[in-house]
């Protein structure tokens, strides 16, 4: 495989996006739609930021999650499993 | 314009010939008088260079490589425990390939507190990536000093360089050197002229991360531009002898080698030492040469490996010690000889630690005690006093 560098590791802005995070995790978050309360605790304590709330539902971007696992344990109703990722 | 001048003032005069765009130094204690000089040239008006005086060294490499990311052309200087507190951003300097030129004046590392010459300092960041070229005088301390801008900032190489120079015995003693002029200078050095520099109006992330995908990448193609370097070495050192008429055209100096059954190798000052102990010995009917190593790194490899091809065994005279194992230098020297058929026997020295003497009689008896077997093949402090350690 060929891979091109740039002299000195010189990035242009928005580099980050390409760099898809997401690949680093182990344990993914799986969320069980019908146990959460909507309160978006995980939603304020994820540091990436990945999640969002959509139509009134959680959704979490896999993309650039880095699998920490904040949003499970910050949920107040155990409404966050992290799971083995199989990749 | 041949003047008798402070090394220091040598080194400044060549700085101000190659008019660098910006100055960083810490000003204070271990500091020679070459930025020194520099900021009164500013002052005078006789040098246009922005000229930071920075909190710390720390500080100082930090600005360059600032500096240097937007197409300047950069210098420092510093020494001893300065060059230590730049370490870390040395390796970020030659990582993203900015290539800054700093002069060290070499001197010993504290502790304990010692503020004399050795070369410790500047061996002990061999592995920063960094270009490393020694002078054996003031005249090689101020031509190397122009010819590390031509090597480092060559598109090829643009990995920084340290010029590396005894402190005291180079940078504070008073040589006839022959100084360039301006117009030599604007003739030899092109204006650096990067394609990629930054600016206000296009962001750039220079040494962005790289994952374990692409780590391994970057440091391959240092590696890749360490071996060009030595070609571009020997490249610039040709052009500066034929437009200057002085200097080397190798990354190594050879002195009576062409018939020597020992080599004595070494770098910087101690050169012109260990040659006068060899004419000495020369007189007494021992054939022994010099080997000097002018660049470091990137590592003489071959030019060692062929001038060491006929003789029966080569001692390495060095100002600094790998605690824990023997002189850097040597170690290098016989990772060189490792492959060949019949390899030399090998011994190393360190001397002039810290500043103490080094006679050419101390270097005379060290290989005479080496050549009749009184000393078995490995590595010595060349110059110790018997030792007895309070252990309480």
């Amino acid at each position: 495989m060929e891979v091109e560098i740039t002299l000195g590791g010189v990035a242009r802005p928005g580099t980050a996006r390409k760099n898809k995070t997401g690949t680093w995790k182990v344990y993914m978050p799986v969320v069980d739609h019908k146990k959460c309360i909507l309160c978006m605790r995980c939603l304020h304590n994820c540091p990436e930021p990945c999640i969002t709330s959509v139509d009134d539902k959680i959704e979490i971007d896999l993309d650039y999650c880095k699998g920490c696992g904040i949003c499970s344990s910050v949920c107040p109703v155990d409404a966050i499993d992290m799971v083995y990722e199989e990749k | 314009m041949k003047k008798v001048v402070e090394g220091s003032v040598a080194i400044a005069h060549a700085v101000k010939t190659i008019r660098p765009d910006v100055i960083a130094a810490y000003p204070i204690t271990p500091q020679t008088h070459i930025v020194e000089r520099l900021s009164e040239y500013i002052a005078d008006g006789e040098l246009k260079s922005e000229y930071v005086r920075a909190d710390s060294e720390f500080s100082a490499i930090s600005i360059l490589v600032g500096a240097s990311a937007t197409g300047a052309r950069t210098f420092t200087s510093t020494s001893s425990q300065g060059l230590a507190l730049m370490h870390e951003v040395l390796f970020n300097a030659s990582g993203m390939r900015l290539p800054i030129v700093m002069v060290v004046a070499n001197r010993a590392l504290s502790a304990p507190l010692n503020i004399w010459n050795d070369q410790q300092d500047s061996i002990s960041q061999r592995d920063s990536g960094w270009i490393q070229l020694y002078a054996e005088d003031i005249q090689e301390a101020h031509d190397l000093t122009l010819q590390a801008y031509k090597i480092s900032e060559d598109i090829e190489v643009r990995l920084p360089s340290m010029v590396c120079m005894d402190g005291f015995i180079l940078t504070h003693a008073y040589e006839p050197v022959d100084l360039f002029e301006d117009e030599e200078v604007q003739k030899f050095l092109p204006p650096y002229d990067p394609k990629v520099y930054l600016t206000t109006e296009d962001p750039l992330t220079f040494g962005a991360l790289a994952t374990p995908e692409y780590y391994t990448e970057f440091r391959y193609v240092m590696q890749q531009a360490m071996e060009r370097a030595k070609k571009k070495i020997r490249k610039v050192f040709t052009e500066f002898k034929e437009m200057f008429n002085r200097g080397e055209e190798s990354l190594i100096s050879l002195y009576k080698m062409e018939d020597a059954d020992i080599a004595i190798i070494t770098l910087g000052s101690l050169t012109s030492t260990v040659r006068e102990a060899v004419d000495r010995l020369r007189d007494k009917g021992i054939k022994a040469g010099v080997v000097k190593i002018i660049s470091y790194r990137p590592f003489p490899e071959e030019e060692i490996r062929k001038s060491l091809d006929k003789v029966n065994s080569f001692i390495v005279f060095e100002k600094d010690i790998s605690l824990g194992h023997e002189g850097a230098v040597f170690t290098d020297v016989k990772s060189v000889v490792y492959h060949m058929k019949d390899r030399p026997s090998a011994f190393g020295f360190a001397v002039g630690l810290g500043g103490r003497d080094v006679r050419e009689s101390t270097i005379e008896k060290l290989i005479v005690e080496c050549i009749e077997g009184r000393k078995k093949e490995g590595f010595y402090f060349g110059d110790v006093k018997r030792v007895k350690e309070i252990l309480k």
